[in-house]
């Protein structure tokens, strides 16, 4: 019930933002979240944004989802 | 190196690490427990090393009781939406997907965002079932936040929000549970705690700093099987040596101060309280339930619930599962009258309950 998603801020509309991977696009709150920037990777669960990751550690958590470790 | 020959190469360590007799591990999450399962990694521990679930699977210690005040809920008339995984989960007498079945509005929804929605495009009466850990919490008080800012008059949330800490203390004994304080706890006899990712994603490392106390250490580990068997080298290590630490061992997600704004949304919606928690018995301080300045979108003061009291389920020792006494097999339903395609306990039920990790994975 805990899983959460890594996914890209592509734009910002309030407290809201549309954040996009592998080109599944979904809309989600950034409320709970300090200073959300277009092109920011972040971890989402249950619509919400809940914590930010650098690029490259986004990068290694897809990496290990693309090599079929991807818990769904 | 390749994240594959980075696992081999961990996996082969924690092989051939030597024999430790009576080691025992206790994963706290169900999300962890699925992962470990599905990978085979029970498979890979040194001899005499086990692990152990833990209470960390919401759908699994949230009591029977709350299925049955949402089934009151939508036999009412009102609109009922749930995370996916409690629909199946049988109550006392019926469950959210048989009354669905029979034609109740009730509904799964991946977020709270989708529930409030519902309820300002349908405008009918919906309440969303609030169940969840630290993880999801934060989420369900924003939602709170929102609905009370847009003047939602038709939304109301159904909590039975719990906090990790506290069963975690609760199983080593750190604060006393009623009848259970006669015995020795639960926990006692435990190497280290296999902590969940992403409820410290919220909370942070030092949340868990009162296992030290108790000769315990645990590692904060993500869900990918390289996350799970390194940590658990750390663990083992860790155990050897007696140093007892909380190691952050998932820093691409978890910062060790958390997540200080979605703990402020979630105090400003919700405050502590006492909890019963499925075969865990009572907890102090181990719930969130609204504020009494949220008071309007609570379901339990909006509508009479009624619910008839039942007896619990005789043989299921899905509660000894949860405190990591006992594994599935040990349970005479287990596989037998007990399956995942017929579920009668809650470890069954969710998808990240032990059982139904030992059934699907074996």
């Amino acid at each position: 019930m805990c899983l959460a998603v890594p996914m890209k801020v592509i734009e910002i509309k309030g407290d809201m933002a549309v954040v996009e991977i592998s080109g599944l696009r979904r809309e989600v709150g950034i409320m709970l979240l300090d200073k959300v920037k277009l092109g920011d990777w972040v971890i989402i669960h249950a619509g919400f944004a809940i914590s930010k990751l650098t690029k490259k550690q986004a990068r290694e958590t897809l990496a290990l989802f693309e090599e079929g470790h991807l818990l769904v | 190196m390749s994240k594959d020959a980075e696992l081999n190469r961990l996996a082969g360590r924690l092989r051939s690490l030597p024999a430790r007799p009576g080691t025992r591990i206790m994963e706290v999450c169900g999300t962890h427990t699925v992962a470990i399962r599905r990978f085979g990694i029970q498979k890979l521990l040194p001899e005499g090393v086990r692990l152990v679930s833990g209470p960390g699977c919401p759908v699994c210690v949230t009591p029977e009781r709350f299925i049955d005040e949402a089934v009151s809920l939508a036999r009412q008339g009102v609109a009922v939406a749930s995370f996916g995984d409690m629909l199946r989960v049988p109550g006392s007498f019926s469950s959210l997907e048989r009354e669905r079945a029979d034609g109740r509005d009730v509904r799964a929804v991946y977020s709270p965002l989708d529930a409030l929605a519902q309820a300002e495009g349908t405008g009918k009466e919906t309440v969303f079932l609030a169940v969840g850990f630290e993880t999801t919490a934060p989420a369900i008080a924003a939602v709170a936040l929102k609905a009370v800012e847009k003047k939602a008059a038709n939304f109301s949330l159904l909590t039975a929000l719990r906090l990790v800490p506290p069963a975690l203390k609760a199983l080593i004994g750190e604060i006393p549970q009623g009848d259970a304080a006669a015995q020795p706890p639960a926990g006692s006899g435990l190497a280290g705690f296999l902590l969940p990712g992403h409820v410290s994603a919220i909370i942070g490392k030092h949340a868990y700093d009162f296992l030290l106390g108790h000769g315990l250490g645990g590692v904060i580990s993500g869900f990918e099987a390289v996350d799970i068997v390194s940590s658990l080298l750390l663990l083992l290590a860790m155990h050897e040596k007696g140093i007892y630490e909380i190691v952050n061992n998932y820093t691409r997600v978890v910062r060790d101060q958390g997540n200080e704004k979605s703990r402020g949304v979630m105090a400003e919606a919700f405050a502590v309280a006492d909890a019963e928690w499925r075969g865990l018995g009572a907890i102090p301080a181990s719930a969130l339930e609204l504020r009494p300045a949220f008071a309007g979108l609570d379901a339990r003061r909006r509508f009479a619930i009624k619910v008839e009291s039942a007896p619990p389920r005789l043989g299921c020792r899905c509660g000894e599962v949860l405190r990591g006494l006992v594994d599935p097999p040990a349970c005479p339903l287990f596989s037998k009258a007990c399956r995942p395609d017929h579920p009668l306990g809650p470890c069954m039920v969710s998808a990240e309950g032990s059982c139904s990790a030992w059934v699907t994975y074996g």
